[in-house]
């Protein structure tokens, strides 16, 4: 049961990662900020140079 | 007592895993079930990353889980992020895993289910797998410097300069392939065409939603988005019911190319919170949920192979392309067994976010193989259709002609039998006019994968629904590659640029957007509208052509390879990256000249060029025959820059191992870990 639960969460852990659900969070932790819709703004700046690089694959 | 067990388990993987090999190999004259299939690659996969990626991570990587990673090093919250392996796996898997694995096997089947399966297999486990994994640790020892860099420290100059321009090269005409792919899935499907007009409002109201009402929320407002998609194929099929509705949404395959492109344009050169990041998320959403569903259905259905395992194309005269089986069935097949494109993201994002160098055995070798077990997939998508059917909708109209009755008896007298009866029943079955000609591969694995749904959830009744499910998963992640990857050129051509002119390179830059964005798009436009005029369909001459720029660039990073395990002193092991170099390079050449030289007029640009000069001239022909010179021009100008890299890397190898050069080791300086202290 434990790692059901365990691989559960590491499962949604991913999807968060590949969804930057994560990086938002990081970001609000970062900025010392709640979520909001200028704080989501400021991420989308701030994470836009970086996520419009990543090459996606063929 | 465990090590007895675990010879006995292994022993029985190796004798299952022969004895799929062995009958997908030798069986012929009955169908086969797919679940060989199946069973052959789960076998090879787990042996392959037990023995084989071990023996490199330990023999010739000397994985060091105390050296600290650049994402411990270099940690900055950003792009710089220690990371759960199974997080990172995810993450790798979504980026590398693209259309090109599903649509690569499905052209690659006219030549039957064998050589693709044996390729797919076997590049995998000794050579993309094997790819990805090394350059991912030398990446991770270099603090997750890209490819091109990599190139240029290790190789030199030379080796930068290709890797970049194969790079760009790639990109151009894998985004006019990938385009053309979605203007044959849906010229004259209104059906289809209105799921995938739809994706645009249902991705603004993500946008909207996402910015102003739950702020950050993406997996629940792209689960809420996905459900909307569901409801826009369900309307679908009213509006291809409707003549008038019909008719709005019926384009033509040029008119869909002049769409496209103005799309390309418009999503390169627009802030994209709004429109393109959401529908990024949609689309990541929709991928990996049908790639698991589609392999839950595979398992659940195990349905029978009816494509023979060799068919009489393997000589080169196959209708859905032409050319040999070696080595076309090689540049056919990239992702699921090698990609060269494989090699940036594992020199992009991932080094940065692998909290240790262990993790890189399963990130880079596993993901590839999770990659190449979709290939698998396509195959098994592709052969569980009759094979006539399979070549009624692969065929371009310039070979089996235009009327269904004429399409019908060509394919049947090529002892594939097909009626045109059958062809309209299942236009009808899965909503559409017609499936003749449907080019590209994406409609084949529509009906294939509406095949193995239906039959495992749904029935019959649903088969039209889950057909234009699969289009609309396929165009768009397509599209989705169509921006992001205009995008990554556009910032590749603007950094390059800022270098002669600085603000050509400042990304914010509206004049520099505007410029960039109308020059990617312009090139791969032209490959596009190259495509939907040629009267072989397109597919015929550029797939090959992405193909080889894909392989060449996978020679240029398996170069790259080579020379750091030779610089590392581990020259005797030297052959793990040397062995499939010198396949791709004999692939790549081979399949180049064919291109460009052979004097069969399907094959050889230059040999249609001058079918095309003796026959009238008109301004079409004259388009044409600039076209072919051009596609050879591209070929060979691709072809002479990676033999520049590999006459490169043999004089640094060659220095090495005769002593006559120094070999530095360009690694980032030893720093031990900390979070082996930190988990106590």
């Amino acid at each position: 049961m434990k790692k059901i639960v365990s691989g559960w969460g590491t499962f949604m852990a991913a999807l968060r990662e590949i969804f930057d659900e994560a990086a938002y969070s990081r970001f609000l932790g970062r900025a010392g900020v709640a979520s909001s819709s200028e704080a989501y703004a400021a991420f989308r700046r701030e994470f836009e140079e970086v996520k419009v690089r990543r090459p996606k694959c063929c | 007592m465990n090590k007895t067990l675990a010879i006995l388990g292994w022993g029985a993987v190796a004798v299952a895993g022969a004895l799929a090999v062995g009958t997908i190999a030798v069986h012929r004259g009955e169908p086969i079930n797919a679940l060989w299939l199946v069973v052959a690659a789960a076998c090879c996969y787990a042996l392959g990353y037990r023995f084989y990626s071990k023996f490199i991570a330990v023999k010739i990587l000397a994985l060091d889980g105390l050296r600290a990673t650049p994402a411990e090093r270099l940690e900055n919250g950003r792009d710089f992020l220690v990371t759960n392996k199974w997080v990172v796996f995810g993450h790798h898997f979504a980026a590398i895993a693209g259309p090109g694995p599903l649509v690569g096997p499905v052209l690659a089947a006219q030549f039957g289910y064998l050589p693709g399966m044996m390729w797919v297999l076997a590049g995998a486990v000794f050579a993309g797998c094997v790819q990805d994994f090394v350059i991912l640790l030398f990446s991770v020892r270099r603090d997750g410097k890209s490819l091109t860099e990599m190139a240029k420290d290790e190789i030199g100059r030379v080796g930068g300069f290709v890797a970049y321009v194969a790079v760009i090269s790639i990109l151009i005409i894998l985004l006019g392939v990938a385009a053309l792919i979605v203007v044959n899935a849906l010229k004259a499907s209104p059906w289809g065409t209105f799921t995938i007009a739809m994706t645009m409002p249902i991705a603004l109201l993500m946008g909207v939603y996402l910015r102003r009402i739950r702020p950050g929320k993406v997996l629940e407002v792209s689960a809420l988005g996905f459900v909307l998609v569901l409801a826009a194929i369900w309307g679908g099929q009213y509006v291809s019911q409707n003549a008038a509705l019909a008719r709005v949404f019926t384009f033509s395959a040029p008119t869909l190319a002049i769409l496209i492109i103005v799309y390309g344009f418009a999503a390169s050169a627009l802030p994209v919170w709004l429109l393109l990041a959401p529908r990024d998320y949609l689309s990541t959403f929709v991928k990996l949920g049908t790639i698991a569903l589609l392999a839950v259905g595979i398992v659940v259905l195990h349905p029978t192979l009816h494509m023979p395992a060799l068919t009489r194309f393997v000589d080169g005269t196959g209708p859905v392309f032409a050319g040999k089986v070696f080595p076309f069935a090689f540049i056919t097949i990239a992702c699921g067994a090698i990609s060269g494109f494989h090699a940036l993201i594992s020199s992009g994002t991932t080094p940065k976010l692998i909290a240790r160098e262990t993790e890189t055995r399963m990130v880079g070798y596993g993901a590839m193989m999770a990659e190449s077990a979709v290939a698998v997939m396509a195959i098994i998508a592709a052969c569980v259709m009759q094979p006539g059917i399979y070549f009624a909708i692969n065929s371009p109209a310039g070979i089996v002609g235009q009327a269904p009755a004429a399409a019908a008896a060509t394919i049947s007298s090529w002892g594939f039998p097909v009626t045109a009866a059958d062809m309209q029943a299942l236009a009808h079955a899965v909503g559409e006019q017609t499936l003749y000609n449907r080019t590209g591969g994406a409609p084949a694995f529509a009906v294939g994968m509406a095949h193995i749904f239906s039959h495992s959830l749904g029935g019959e009744t649903l088969m039209a629904l889950w057909y234009h499910f699969a289009i609309m998963f396929e165009a768009l992640f397509i599209l989705t590659i169509l921006d992001a990857g205009t995008r990554v050129a556009r910032f590749m051509v603007q950094d390059a640029l800022g270098h002669i002119y600085k603000p050509l390179g400042r990304t914010s830059w509206y004049p520099s957007i505007l410029g960039t964005s109308a020059l990617i798009v312009a090139a791969w436009g032209y490959f596009l509208w190259q495509g939907v005029k040629d009267p072989l369909g397109g597919i015929n001459s550029l797939w090959p052509l992405f193909g080889i720029a894909n392989q060449l660039l996978a020679t240029v990073a398996l170069c790259v390879a080579t020379t750091i395990i030779i610089k590392m002193h581990r020259a005797r092991y030297a052959a793990v990256t040397l062995v499939p170099l010198a396949w791709l390079v004999a692939v790549t050449f081979t399949a180049s000249w064919y291109k460009m030289f052979d004097a069969n007029p399907r094959v050889g640009f230059l040999a249609q060029a001058r079918t095309l000069a003796a026959g009238p001239a008109t301004g079409a022909t004259a388009r044409l025959i600039f076209n072919n010179r051009l596609d050879a021009a591209v070929t060979g100008a691709l072809v002479v820059m990676v033999l520049l890299v590999l006459v490169e890397s043999g004089r640094q190898w060659w220095g090495i191992l005769s002593g006559t050069r120094e070999a530095p080791v360009k690694e980032s300086p030893f720093v031990r870990t900390r979070l082996v202290e930190e988990q106590g």
